[in-house]
C-alpha cells in the first residue's frame, strides 16, 4: 500500500495532519473547542478547496508538459462574467466555451508559434482583461449567477457540496486520462523530451493544444463555480487563484520542468494550501505573518522532496 | 565594419525595441500639446523609472536561464522600508537609502542562495520568497503612509536644474551653460544612465557577469569550463534585488509614501517579464542585456502614453476610449512577444524547434 503512495504525497499529507493538530491545540487552549477536526469545518474547507483544486488540476496538465499557464486568472473571470451576462440555459455552455477558446489560442501560440508559454499566456491574460474591461466598463457586472450555477456550487443534495462532487468527477476523469489513455502517456512523454516524442511519431502539437484546452476549461469551470458560490462575477476574481494553483501543483510533487508528477499529489497540495490559509486566519494571524508562513512552507516542502540534481557536465 | 555588423546582428532584439520606442515616442510627443518640452519629459520619465528598474532586475536572472517572480514584491518591500527610513537629517537620509539598497540586494541574495544551494527551480523559489517579501512589506506598512524627505522627493522627480535651486550648488545662481544645458535633463534619466554605467556594465564585464551568460547558454558546459556557476547565479539574483531596490526607493520618493500594494507588485512582476522579452532577451537565457530591458520597459510605457494623445473626435477617436485601452495594450503586448515566432517559419527541420 505504501509503495503506491509517492513520497511528496506522503510528506504533504503528514503536514496536513500536523497543521490540523497544531490548530486544534491552539483552539483548545484559547477557545476551549476543537473546531479544526469537526466534520462540519472540514467539509466547509473541502468546498472552498474545490475551486482551487479544479484550477490546479488543469494547471497540472500544462506543468506536466514543462509549460505554464498564466492566463487562468482572467480565464476564470471571463468565463464567470460572460456566463452571468448571458444567463439562462446558455450560461454554462458559454462559460466553458470561453475556456475552450482561450485554451485553443494558448495551445496554438505555444505549439505552432513556439512562443514560451510563460510570456504568451501572459499576453493572452492581458487581452482577456482588456476584453472584460471593454464589456463591463471596468465594474462588476450587474447580472447575477443563474440558479443552476448557484446550485452547482453550493447545493448539497447528497450531503456533500456539489462543488466537491464536481472536483471529484474532474479528478477521476483526469486520473483515468493520465494513467489509462495514450493521451496521458503523451503528456508525460512530451514533458520528458519533446523531440523524442515527436520522433516516435506522435503529433506533439496536438498534445500541447489538448493540454492547454483542458487547463483553460478547468479554469472556466472553476470560474462558473466561484460565480455561483458568491452569486456574482466580479473584476479580478481569478487573481487569487493563479499563484496558489501553481504552488499546489508543485507542493504536490509535480516537477515544474515537466514529465513527472502524480495527480494525487495535486489534490493533497491543494488541501494543504487551503487548510494552511484557513487555520492561520482562524488563529488570527495577521496578513503579514500569513504571507511569510505561506512562502516558508512552500520552500521547506520543496527542500525536503523537490530538489533538482547537481549540474556536473 | 564586420565587427559592427556582427554586433548589430547579435542585438537585433535590442535595436527593434529601440526603434519601436523611438517611433512611439516621436508620435506621442508630436501630438501632445506640450510635446518636446522638459516638463513632459520629466513627467514621462518619472512614470517609467520604477518599471525600468524592475525590468532590469528581471533581466539578470533571465539571462542565467532562470526567472524572478519576486521583483515586484522586492520593490514593494524596499518601498515600504524607505517610507520608514528615508527622512530626518541628511546623514540619516543617506544611511536610510543605503540600508534600503542593501535590503533589496539581501533579498536577491536570499533568492540566489535558495536557487543554488536548495536546488529548487527559480520560478518556485521566487514565487515563495515573493510571498515572504510581501509579508514583510505588510509588516512594515500595514496601511499606506510614511514619511519621505520632501526636498529629496522634489529633486529626484524633476529636472537637474531643480537640484541646484534646492541645494544651492553654484554661488550666486546657476550659470547659463548649466541651466540651459545639462540642467534641463530629468533626474530619473540621469539616474538610469548612471546605474547602467556604474552597476550594469561593470558587472557584465566581470568573470562572474560573463558567467551568467555562459550559465544561461549551457550550464553543463559552463561548469566544465571551470566557471563558478553557483557564484554567477547568486550574483545574478543579488544584482536583480539591487535594481529592484532602486525602483522601490524611487517609488517612495515619487509617491512620498510606502504602500504594500499586492496587486501593484504582481503587475510590476508581470510587466517586467514582458519588458525583458520586448527588449530582446530570450526567456531561455544566454543572451540579451539590461539595456534592452530599459527600452522594453519604455516601449510598454510609451504604448500607454500614446493612447492619451489621440483626438477623441478624429477618425481614430475610438483609440482614445479609456475602456478600450486595456485591450489594445494587451493585443500589442501579445503581438510584440509573438514577433519571436518569425524563426518558426525560417527553420527547415522541425527538430531544431524543440530546445
Amino acid at each position: 500500500m505504501l509503495k503506491s503512495i509517492d513520497r511528496p504525497t506522503l510528506i504533504a499529507s503528514s503536514f496536513i495532519v500536523i497543521i490540523l493538530l497544531a490548530g486544534t491545540v491552539y483552539t483548545v487552549i484559547t477557545q476551549g473547542n476543537a473546531t479544526f477536526i469537526e466534520p462540519a469545518y472540514l467539509l466547509q474547507q473541502l468546498k472552498i478547496a474545490a475551486f482551487l483544486g479544479i484550477v490546479a488540476a488543469g494547471m497540472m496538465m500544462v506543468i506536466l508538459l514543462g509549460h505554464i499557464d498564466l492566463s487562468v486568472a482572467w480565464t476564470i473571470a471571463a468565463s464567470a462574467m460572460l456566463a452571468t451576462a448571458v444567463g439562462g440555459a446558455w450560461a454554462i455552455p458559454v462559460g466553458l466555451g470561453v475556456g475552450l477558446a482561450v485554451g485553443l489560442v494558448n495551445g496554438i501560440g505555444v505549439a505552432f508559434l513556439r512562443v514560451p508559454a510563460m510570456i504568451f499566456t501572459l499576453g493572452v491574460n492581458a487581452v482577456l482583461r482588456g476584453l472584460m474591461v471593454m464589456l463591463t466598463g471596468g465594474f462588476a457586472p450587474q447580472a447575477d449567477a443563474t440558479k443552476f450555477m448557484i446550485w452547482l456550487a453550493t447545493g448539497r443534495p447528497l450531503g456533500i457540496a456539489n462543488s466537491v462532487l464536481v472536483w471529484a468527477v474532474i479528478s477521476a476523469a483526469l486520473v483515468f486520462m493520465l494513467t489509462r489513455t495514450p493521451f496521458g502517456r503523451y503528456i508525460y512523454a512530451v514533458g520528458n523530451r519533446e523531440a523524442a516524442t515527436y520522433l516516435s511519431g506522435i503529433n506533439t502539437r496536438l498534445v500541447l493544444i489538448g493540454s492547454f484546452v483542458i487547463c483553460s476549461m478547468c479554469a472556466a469551470l472553476a470560474g462558473l463555480l466561484i460565480a455561483g458560490y458568491s452569486s456574482k462575477a466580479f473584476q479580478a476574481m481569478g487573481d487569487a487563484y493563479l499563484l496558489p494553483a501553481i504552488a499546489a501543483v508543485v507542493v504536490g510533487g509535480t516537477n515544474i520542468l515537466g514529465g513527472q508528477g502524480r495527480y494525487s499529489g495535486t489534490i493533497v497540495g491543494t488541501i494543504l494550501i487551503v487548510l494552511l490559509q484557513s487555520v492561520l486566519s482562524v488563529a488570527q494571524m495577521p496578513e503579514a505573518g500569513r504571507q511569510v508562513i505561506y512562502g516558508l512552507v512552500i520552500i521547506v516542502m520543496l527542500l525536503v522532496y523537490g530538489r533538482g540534481s547537481v549540474v556536473r557536465a | 565594419m564586420n565587427n559592427l555588423r556582427l554586433r548589430f546582428s547579435q542585438n537585433t532584439g535590442l535595436w527593434l525595441g529601440v526603434a519601436l520606442f523611438v517611433a512611439l515616442y516621436v508620435f506621442y510627443s508630436t501630438l501632445h500639446p506640450k510635446g518636446w518640452s522638459v516638463d513632459l519629459l520629466v513627467q514621462n520619465s518619472n512614470e517609467s523609472f520604477a518599471l525600468i528598474m524592475v525590468s532590469m532586475a528581471q533581466t539578470v536572472p533571465v539571462i542565467t536561464g532562470g526567472i524572478d517572480l519576486s521583483v515586484g514584491p522586492m520593490m514593494t518591500m524596499v518601498n515600504c522600508l524607505a517610507s520608514v527610513l528615508v527622512s530626518g537629517s541628511p546623514l540619516a537620509i543617506v544611511l536610510g537609502i543605503l540600508a534600503c539598497l542593501a535590503a533589496g540586494a539581501l533579498a536577491g541574495f536570499v533568492n540566489g542562495c535558495i536557487v543554488v544551494f536548495g536546488r529548487i527551480q527559480p520560478i518556485i523559489v521566487t514565487l515563495a520568497t515573493g510571498a515572504i517579501y510581501i509579508g514583510i512589506s505588510l509588516f512594515l506598512r500595514p496601511s499606506p503612509g510614511g514619511k519621505i524627505d520632501d526636498n529629496l522627493s522634489w529633486v529626484a522627480t524633476n529636472a537637474l536644474a531643480e537640484m541646484d535651486s534646492t541645494f544651492h550648488w553654484f554661488a550666486g545662481g546657476a550659470p547659463t551653460w548649466f541651466s540651459h544645458g545639462p540642467g534641463r535633463l530629468p533626474v530619473p534619466i540621469v539616474l538610469i544612465v548612471l546605474i547602467v554605467l556604474l552597476v550594469w556594465i561593470p558587472f557584465r564585464n566581470t568573470v562572474t557577469g560573463r558567467g551568467c551568460y555562459a550559465v544561461g547558454s549551457a550550464e553543463g558546459a559552463a561548469y566544465m569550463s571551470g566557471l563558478r556557476i553557483g557564484r554567477s547565479k547568486i550574483a545574478a539574483y543579488t544584482i536583480g534585488g539591487l535594481f529592484a531596490a532602486f525602483g522601490g526607493v524611487y517609488l517612495a520618493l515619487q509617491t512620498g509614501s510606502g504602500n504594500a500594494d499586492i496587486p501593484q507588485a504582481g503587475a510590476y512582476t508581470l510587466n517586467s517579464i514582458a519588458a525583458v522579452v520586448v527588449g530582446g532577451t530570450s526567456l531561455f537565457g544566454g543572451n540579451g542585456g539590461a539595456v534592452g530591458s530599459v527600452f522594453g520597459a519604455l516601449v510598454l510605457r510609451a504604448i500607454s502614453f500614446c493612447f492619451r494623445v489621440v483626438d477623441s473626435n478624429g477618425p481614430f477617436g475610438f483609440l482614445g476610449n479609456p475602456l478600450l485601452q486595456p485591450i489594445f495594450e494587451g493585443v500589442i503586448l501579445l503581438l510584440a512577444v509573438s514577433l519571436g515566432a518569425a524563426r518558426v517559419f525560417r527553420v527547415k527541420n522541425r527538430l531544431s524547434l524543440f530546445t
